[in-house]
């Protein structure tokens, strides 16, 4: 160890956590490893971890993400400490039976190879006790069909980055409204050049700006639902 | 070469000065004058629409026509936003690939290969600048399957190659872990878009 880093155990909890958060931030793995592991051998709930201090770290750099105080690499960066962090949590998490907030079937759209931004959509809605079915990239509109039917999702979720293959989303909508389907599902669109008014457009029922923006969404749009 | 001030002005995106120099060279141009918004905007493109109407505003009153070489650059339609609120016209197009090869062209080898990533002469010869430092990877190549896992080959789509460039492209490509191929575009891209201002 340098001299001048941390010593994780020496931290009281509420330091630890705070700690936890920093190295969320500087995506320093070895770090966010070493922290889960302290915080679960002090009795913390798998997760109270999750959610206090790997969900919480990642809504910190999710906001200076979009103010543009972070880039991508530090994001991906981070995405990748929290993956870290989760590989231990998860197992315990399915053991324990945490919270279960709804189930997400997402992919990108045809035509577009794209999946930093899902993947990361996918870390914090799990990370938010979702279930999430991802069915990758360059998806056409059978693929998001067959994966409705097959898994029976709250959401469906569709990414891209492409200004020439966001408008695919529509694609999927209309054949959903074609089937008689679209109303049985929440309808969620993101990625870069997307907006509101976009999302509008194509009949999405909601725009997930960044990771973190996604899955208070998605929470909203799912309580909407059970109380209409 | 005329004796009377442009009439025209052409903001273009800075990596597409070279190549816009290199046109505005020919007879019949001199009425166009050239000026550029950074070329990094690149990897930040959400500040180009802003950046861009300043550019216009601060010279609208000395041109009678304001071109505007820029694709959508992946800022959904906010650079055509700005264009049109400010009485500009676009080259039209996406991206720089797209007026660079003709849309339609473009259009067949994105559905035939969507895991492409295109280099223009300029990105080929910024590539260690605006990709590899660009995206964290000098610091971080732990990230390049992040970034670059779902791609399958590099596109070098030239408009004025040198061996130099092509020997830089291919590298590129082999720093990226990507198949490599080569398409020659010259400018008839933007010559046609030049070739319609206003004296």
């Amino acid at each position: 160890m340098e001299e001048d880093d941390v010593n994780l155990s020496e931290l009281d909890d509420k330091e630890l956590v705070e700690q936890m958060h920093d190295d969320l931030y500087d995506g320093l793995a070895e770090e966010i490893t070493e922290g889960t592991q302290i915080l679960l051998d002090r009795g913390w709930e798998p997760y109270k971890v999750l959610t206090e201090a790997l969900v919480e770290g990642m809504r910190i750099v999710g906001v200076d993400f979009r103010d543009g105080i972070l880039f991508v690499p530090e994001v991906l960066l981070s995405a990748g400490s929290m993956k870290a962090g989760m590989a231990i949590l998860k197992p315990l998490l399915a053991a324990t039976g945490a919270p279960k907030a709804g189930k997400m079937v997402i992919g990108t759209v045809k035509g577009d190879i794209h999946d930093i931004g899902k993947n990361l959509v996918i870390m914090m809605m799990e990370g938010a006790g979702f279930e999430v079915i991802d069915i990758g990239i360059n998806n056409p509109v059978e693929n998001y069909l067959e994966a409705l039917e097959e898994h029976k999702p709250d959401i469906i979720g569709m990414s891209a980055l492409l200004t020439t293959t966001m408008p695919y989303m529509k694609v999927v909508v209309d054949a959903m409204i074609e089937k008689g389907i679209r109303n049985d599902y929440i309808v969620m669109v993101g990625g870069a050049p997307l907006n509101e008014e976009f999302a509008d457009s194509v009949g999405a029922d909601a725009y997930g700006r960044d990771a973190a923006m996604t899955v208070e969404l998605a929470k909203e749009k799912i309580a909407e639902r059970a109380a209409a | 070469m005329s004796d009377k001030s442009p009439s025209t002005l052409l903001i273009a995106c800075g990596a597409l000065a070279s190549e816009a120099s290199a046109i505005l060279k020919q007879e019949g141009l001199d009425h166009v004058k050239l000026t550029c918004l950074p070329a990094k905007l690149h990897n930040t493109p959400q500040f180009i629409p802003d950046l861009l109407r300043a550019k216009i505003r601060e010279h609208k009153d000395e041109f009678s026509e304001i071109l505007v070489l820029y694709g959508d650059c992946g800022t959904a339609g906010g650079i055509d936003t700005v264009v049109e609120e400010e009485g500009a016209r676009r080259i039209e197009g996406a991206h720089c690939y797209e007026f660079y090869s003709g849309a339609k062209q473009f259009s067949e080898m994105f559905d035939e290969q969507p895991g492409t990533f295109y280099l223009t002469d300029f990105l080929v010869r910024h590539f260690e600048r605006l990709v590899w430092q660009g995206l964290g990877l000098d610091r971080h190549p732990e990230l390049l399957p992040m970034y670059f896992g779902n791609y399958t080959r590099v596109l070098y789509m030239g408009q004025m190659p040198t061996p130099e460039l092509m020997d830089m492209a291919k590298e590129a490509a082999k720093r990226l872990e990507l198949g490599f191929d080569y398409l020659d575009t010259g400018l008839v891209g933007l010559e046609k878009f030049l070739s319609v201002t206003h004296k």
